[in-house]
């Protein structure tokens, strides 16, 4: 009798801690939910003096004077906050919350999730043919875009350097009136997030939302429902917070769109549309291999998949021209038919075949496939848990985040223009032995897109923050192994992805050292 | 995503198993080995039945030990513990090996009621915990070798039985652990900036009916398991861990003891999966030799089952 009561209570235990375990399975420990409001040390108050990326200068858009704080209008908008402050509702403080994090940081995070949403290749059509995305129908399957590492690349930067453009001009105008926050007008106004002396108008929060907003009509067109909500949800926040009238905040959003339309025109001719080549093309580029006397690549998957984005070099850089891209060139990868090209392909086989669980780990940290927010999500991602710590202003948060991502965009360029010029095998076509520890890319192999994203967004971030000694080159090396680890790239393929992605993150140096922000 | 039914259901490698009526009697050691042959060409995205050419047919090996030992003539526990080795026969991606989970079992027959009929009502609770033995790879679904998940589940468990004729119905609820991956961020619904993924609890019931006699059990086998939670993979996306992943399946199994070697129990048995999300449309195939021994009388028991 006594085992039997024994048992029923270790049956109960164990139900109870079932219920315990369950209610705390939700709590996965994001960081991004732990971000602390932003307090910057220090606010740039010059920083309408930097030097933007597209616009002529920073009044190239005019903002109109608000109305002095003295006026009825202004008291109405004031009251606006009071009523939203006298009956916040939990879900409201959460929000605000959030939002305090800062403006590029969570518009950044947004971008990242849309990369992660859209980054997945089309499924076959019945004849075995592939679609492709349509801009003009970006609902209808395949939805529009497929946001693979070059498109993510190249997205990330024009929202990080529209935003940055936007701030400048956003920063010019709040010297030129002045116009103290709500919570400093009006001492019955609370500051639900850190007080600041910065001008609120117009809000800088606003002009990061309008700019993103803008472009991601361009970018993202079958996610605007949800971008417009996110927008909504923000605005409301700084509103309640006691840090932006209704006026600060239309201010900003007009500001921002305006800037971001400069660059929606760009990137509607930066020439990335017709990246996806046709079906000539494609043969064109087997042909000119196959007449050097290599190996030309083929996709490895069944149906055999066109190549990604085989004229994605063409593509208008960010920190220098086209022309450039054709010097960056690297020199030829080992020739197919030559003793160092075996020898490579051998080292492959060997890790292909011999996974250790550290080199695992390596690979799928790295691996930043189909369904994720690509390498330069990954950066922008490793960055933006560094620049938390900074307490940068947001106008130098958007800055740090447009040199990084005009540097992987463009690294994504220079690497593919290499590997459609050489347009040479994945190991696993050497030698079918190999098999891959991680998705395989359907492109050419040489030189690496990892490595050449990851040398580049290394060589900025270790420029912005030198106290942080090796750190992001050594990861930079270890994003590049992953690849040969995971047995989808040669060693070549890495060590030279290293050297241009490196030389791409010099000229985004450059451009740091002389853009008035130091 | 067969990884399912190691992870929801954890292999049954074992002649006694957690979700049937069989208890050894008090002494009573049943150690053995087992092999499990799963393997699938066409498996559910979400609701969208496919085959995939990059992966070709799906087959996942596991080389299991296991066994059981009767505490009281009411209270077994048992334990398995498998090798699982996965392979794809198209596309580049390797498949993975390793040592994968440890199951430890209890099962306890709580009451048992005799009709004067002959026929006999029993009433079983069943608690069962697993752990992962090695830090094998979690996110590398469908070649991952198993979930990574530590689980603790709790079955209850009607047998009847006239005759040599029963029927046995279980249900289960199982806690399923959140899981560490190799990455720092993942999407699911949502984008999610952690190595922590949040694992969906699990269900399952299971019926069974058929023959059982002295030297002899041969039943057929209905079963359906479903996650309470997780998502869809997205159209041409790549499975995960916590997608919701459900599986109806039939099948039989048997158990033979020998009459010539007392103590010598062979099992066997398929199963197939009708209908499912997330999974792939499986075919299982299992066959394990068994050998008993009372520990207290050196006797090798005729069998496993109790005498009635």
């Amino acid at each position: 009798m006594k085992k039997n009561t024994t048992f029923k209570t270790a049956i109960l235990l164990v139900l109870a801690g079932l219920v315990f375990w369950s209610c705390n399975k939700s709590d996965i420990g994001d960081r991004s939910l732990a971000y602390k409001p932003l307090e910057p040390e220090n606010q740039d108050l010059n920083a309408g003096t930097w030097k933007p990326v597209l616009l002529a200068s920073a009044d190239e858009f005019e903002v109109a004077a608000p109305a002095a704080t003295n006026t009825p209008g202004y008291t109405a908008e004031l009251n606006e906050i009071k009523g939203f402050q006298g009956s916040l509702s939990d879900k409201d403080k959460s929000s605000i919350k959030y939002w305090s994090a800062g403006a590029v940081l969570r518009w950044n995070e947004i971008l990242r999730e849309l990369v992660a949403l859209r980054n997945i290749p089309p499924y076959q059509k019945e004849d075995d043919t592939y679609p492709a995305p349509s801009p003009t129908n970006p609902f209808a399957y395949p939805t529009f875009p497929f946001a693979n590492p070059p498109y993510a690349g190249r997205a990330y930067a024009y929202v990080s350097a529209a935003t940055y453009d936007a701030l400048v001009a956003a920063w010019h105008y709040k010297q030129l009136y002045n116009r103290a926050a709500p919570y400093n007008v009006d001492s019955s106004v609370q500051a639900l997030v850190p007080k600041s002396s910065l001008p609120s108008y117009p809000s800088e929060d606003a002009v990061v939302a309008g700019a993103t907003i803008e472009l991601l009509k361009l970018l993202f067109p079958a996610d605007l429902a949800y971008v417009q909500e996110k927008a909504d949800e923000h605005m409301r926040a700084r509103i309640m917070s006691g840090a932006n009238t209704r006026s600060d905040i239309e201010a900003g959003l007009a500001l921002g769109k305006m800037v971001a339309a400069k660059f929606v025109a760009r990137g509607r001719t930066d020439r990335a549309g017709q990246a996806g080549g046709n079906p000539e093309i494609w043969k064109a580029l087997e042909d000119n291999t196959m007449a050097k006397g290599e190996v030309c690549w083929f996709s490895l998957e069944t149906p055999r998949r066109p190549p990604m984005l085989p004229l994605f070099n063409k593509v208008k850089p960010f920190l220098f021209d086209s022309l450039t891209v054709i010097n960056m060139r690297p020199p030829p990868p080992p020739s197919t038919s030559s003793e160092q090209f075996k020898k490579e392909t051998e080292e492959v086989l060997y890790y292909s075949s011999h996974p250790t669980r550290e080199r695992v780990k390596i690979v799928h940290f790295w691996a930043d496939g189909a369904g994720t927010y690509t390498p330069a999500g990954h950066w922008d991602h490793i960055a933006a848990s560094e620049f938390v710590k900074e307490n940068y202003s947001e106008v130098r948060w958007a800055r740090n985040m447009a040199l990084l991502n005009m540097a992987l965009c463009d690294a994504g360029i220079v690497c593919w223009d290499a590997k459609y010029f050489y347009f040479n095998p994945r190991p696993s076509q050497s030698n079918p032995d190999i098999k891959t520890l991680t998705g395989l890319p359907n492109f050419p192999a040489y030189t690496s897109g990892h490595s050449t994203f990851s040398a580049a967004a290394a060589t900025v971030l270790t420029h912005l923050l030198p106290d942080r000694g090796t750190k992001f080159d050594d990861m930079a090396t270890e994003a590049a192994l992953s690849r040969l680890y995971g047995a989808i790239h040669y060693r070549s393929d890495s060590e030279a992805g290293l050297v241009s992605g490196k030389a791409v993150g010099e000229y985004a140096v450059q451009r740091a050292l002389t853009d008035g922000a130091n | 995503m067969i990884m399912l039914l190691y992870c929801i259901s954890s292999p049954r490698a074992n002649a006694q198993t957690d979700m049937d009526a069989i208890t050894l009697k008090k002494n009573v050691l049943c150690v053995g080995g087992m092999y499990v042959n799963d393997s699938w060409t066409e498996y559910w995205e979400g609701t969208f039945k496919r085959n995939n050419r990059n992966l070709g047919k799906v087959t996942t090996q596991m080389f299991g030990i296991a066994g059981a030992y009767g505490i009281t003539d009411k209270l077994n526990v048992m334990f398995s513990a498998p090798y699982v080795k996965t392979k794809a026969t198209a596309g580049t991606l390797s498949g993975f090996d390793g040592i994968q989970d440890l199951a430890l079992m209890a099962k306890y027959r709580a009451a048992e009621k005799k009709f004067t009929n002959g026929s006999r009502l029993s009433v079983f609770a069943v608690g069962r915990i697993s752990v992962p033995l090695t830090n094998y790879v979690a996110d590398y679904l469908p070649l991952s070798i198993g979930m990574h998940s530590k689980t603790a589940s709790i079955r209850g468990l009607v047998d009847y039985q006239v005759s040599k004729f029963f029927v046995s119905a279980s249900a289960a609820y199982t806690y399923r652990s959140n899981v560490d991956i190799d990455r720092e961020s993942y999407y699911t619904t949502e984008i999610h900036n952690t190595n922590e993924v949040e694992m969906p609890d699990a269900s399952d019931y299971n019926i069974r009916a058929g023959y059982r006699s002295k030297y002899l059990i041969a039943e057929a086998i209905f079963s359906d398991m479903y996650t309470l939670g997780g998502f869809d993979i997205r159209k041409n996306d790549m499975p995960f861990p916590s997608n919701k992943m459900n599986a109806r399946r039939i099948g039989g199994a048997f158990k033979y003891t020998m009459k010539k070697v007392r103590g010598l129990e062979i099992v066997g048995g398929a199963m197939y999966t009708l209908h499912g999300r997330n999974v792939g449309q499986a075919t299982t195939l299992n066959a394990g030799v068994f050998y008993l021994m009372d520990l207290k009388s050196g006797n090798r028991p005729r069998n496993s089952q109790q005498q009635n």
